[in-house]
């Protein structure tokens, strides 16, 4: 179970984490100056296992990987969106950061809401409201990236499979 | 099938291909940058790759943070360099041969119509100028192409945006582009392909082409992408380092949407912060007084752009009150502005020229903006604190808009400053 963050729309990259940090890709570093502009005491109080929830297009502009590697520095366990930007969502997958779907769940979810997701149901279980919301299945061929524990490790299990 | 459609199935072994589908397509070229490839060279060598598929499909580029701005940067810069050292890389750009990625390969002749190329950088999806399917991705898709030569793809629908007239005089691509981003939004093509044609397309020279393209990932796009034609064919003959199919839109193509404008309505446009989406016309602006105007980047610091900004500052001086900072995108495009003389006029107005770099778009270097400042760029971007300080501004326009606004000091149509 985790503590929700709430975000509005068109979160960007420049958000999440500023091009000034560029010169590190070290995932506590960039967690120190995470979404720092938008909500300083983001960084300094979000705790592992908290969520991120936001509204359309997250993660949009930019293609740095050091967007959501922040976010999973700082712990963030999953994040909820209206919509996600297409490179960020692809970012998310292969480096194994759970993202889901729900435009639902987006706005129904206040910040500080307890939310847990149910991986095996399909669900976002909204403990705070005593709500449940679907998510957008993932495709299978995405499932498999992200039950391999990533794009690198679902890369090397095919590789070793061709030999 | 569309023209995405048909690269995407030349690529992955198919007949046909369909909008949902999954593919594991071949990439022809793959490219990363200072930011983007230090991940990516960590997540190659963290698995215990020792093969990349193939050097002569991998361009490195550091241009965001170069010439080095400070020790961090330089670091990552040289984990490039050993990289592309280790594994003879041969197309790796130091300093001296160094230009902004996007404008650096399609001049270089890397990346060609009917190609599928990825990079990680957004800003890939400028090579649909030339007819290719080029897409932005992150740095661990490029680790895994570097090991495999494949890229995942889920095959994306396509909306058609079709240009009828011409273009008014002082519009560029770059205004067309904003008009469109207004009028759809930022994710007004999410995970779409935006393919752009029509009788003003048509009459586009190569660059503001490139420029459309450029910021088909503003409106969230998969990629943009212009049917190759003899204007695409000229620019890449004589230059092409590998062959190239020009393949067009058949006539079975399916879009999910068609857009229909009339291009000789498009004036100048400037995007107001903080988004590329919040477009106004130029005339319609009240005064809006700005400190610096920088005239670079990937979507605007090439020859064309360099001429037409020349052209309006000839003989005038930049207002006392802006700074302007000039980048010519790649060394080939600098060498031929002082050729041409851009440079000088450049010089003698008061506008500072820099070696190729991406620098000030993304807030690196090179002009970094104080805290209330305001700047017009013919960069991409303008989320909050993009260039600087987090209570700076970023208005986006084309090179024509930019160069009048640095003789007058407020953003101003080119028509006034002449």
């Amino acid at each position: 179970m985790g503590r929700c963050w709430k975000f509005g729309n068109n979160i960007s990259t420049d958000h999440i984490i500023a091009g000034k940090y560029l010169v590190t890709s070290d995932p506590k570093t960039l967690a120190i100056h995470c979404l720092e502009d938008t909500r300083p005491e983001f960084p300094k109080k979000v705790k592992a296992g908290d969520l991120v929830v936001a509204g359309e297009n997250f993660g949009c502009g930019s293609s740095r990987e050091h967007a959501p590697i922040a976010l999973k520095g700082c712990g963030i366990k999953g994040i909820i969106a209206s919509s996600f930007a297409r490179i960020f969502f692809r970012n998310a997958i292969n480096i194994g950061l759970p993202i889901f779907e729900s435009r639902e769940a987006a706005r129904d979810i206040q910040e500080g809401d307890e939310v847990e997701i149910d991986m095996g149901a399909s669900k976002i279980v909204n403990r705070t409201r005593g709500k449940n919301y679907g998510f957008e299945p993932f495709p299978k061929e995405i499932l498999e990236i992200i039950e391999a524990g990533g794009l690198m490790q679902f890369v090397k299990k095919r590789m070793g499979k061709q030999k | 099938m569309t023209l995405a459609e048909r690269i995407i199935a030349a690529h992955s072994g198919q007949s046909e291909v369909y909008p949902g589908q999954f593919v594991y397509a071949d990439v022809d070229f793959c490219l990363g940058n200072d930011i983007t490839a230090p991940i990516a060279i960590k997540e190659f060598e963290e698995a215990g790759l020792e093969k990349v598929f193939d050097r002569n499909r991998i361009a490195l580029v550091p241009d965001h943070f170069t010439p080095s701005k400070d020790i961090a940067s330089a670091q990552q810069v040289k984990t490039l360099r050993d990289f592309a050292r280790r594994h003879q890389l041969e197309y790796f750009f130091e300093i001296g041969s160094m230009g902004v990625e996007h404008a650096l390969l399609p001049e270089l002749g890397l990346v060609l119509p009917g190609d599928l190329v990825i990079g990680a950088d957004s800003h890939t999806c400028t090579y649909g100028a030339l007819g290719a399917f080029a897409v932005g991705v992150g740095s661990t898709d490029l680790a895994a192409c570097f090991a495999t030569g494949k890229v995942w793809l889920k095959v994306p629908e396509t909306i058609k945006f079709l240009f009828n007239g011409r273009l008014p005089k002082w519009s560029s691509g770059k205004d067309l582009i904003l008009f469109v981003i207004g009028d759809i939004g930022v994710d007004g093509a999410l995970y779409k392909v935006m393919e752009f044609t029509g009788p003003a397309i048509s009459a586009l020279p190569i660059d503001d082409r490139f420029a459309i393209c450029n910021m088909a990932v503003e409106a969230g796009a998969k990629a943009g992408i212009i049917p190759p034609d003899k204007i695409a064919e000229k620019y890449v003959k004589g230059r092409a380092k590998r062959g190239y199919v020009m393949y067009s839109s058949n006539g079975a193509a399916s879009y999910c949407q068609t857009k229909e404008y009339d291009a000789s309505k498009i004036t100048p446009q400037v995007a107001l912060p903080n988004l590329p989406s919040n477009v106004q016309p130029v005339e319609a602006l009240a005064r809006i007084d700005i400190d610096q105007v920088v005239i670079g980047s990937c979507t605007n610091g090439r020859i064309t752009d360099l001429r037409v900004a020349a052209g309006i500052l000839k003989g005038k001086k930049v207002h006392p009150y802006v700074r302007l900072i000039v980048i010519p995108a790649t060394q080939a495009i600098y060498l031929e502005a002082l050729k041409e003389g851009l440079i000088e006029t450049f010089l003698k107005a008061g506008a500072s020229v820099s070696t190729p770099t991406c620098g000030p778009c993304l807030g690196g270097h090179m002009g970094i903006l104080a805290e209330g400042e305001r700047c017009l760029a013919t960069t991409n971007r303008n989320f909050p604190g993009r260039m600087g300080h987090p209570k700076s501004e970023v208005y986006l326009s084309s090179p024509a808009v930019a160069a009048a606004s640095a003789v007058t000091g407020k953003i101003t149509h080119p028509a006034e400053a002449i």
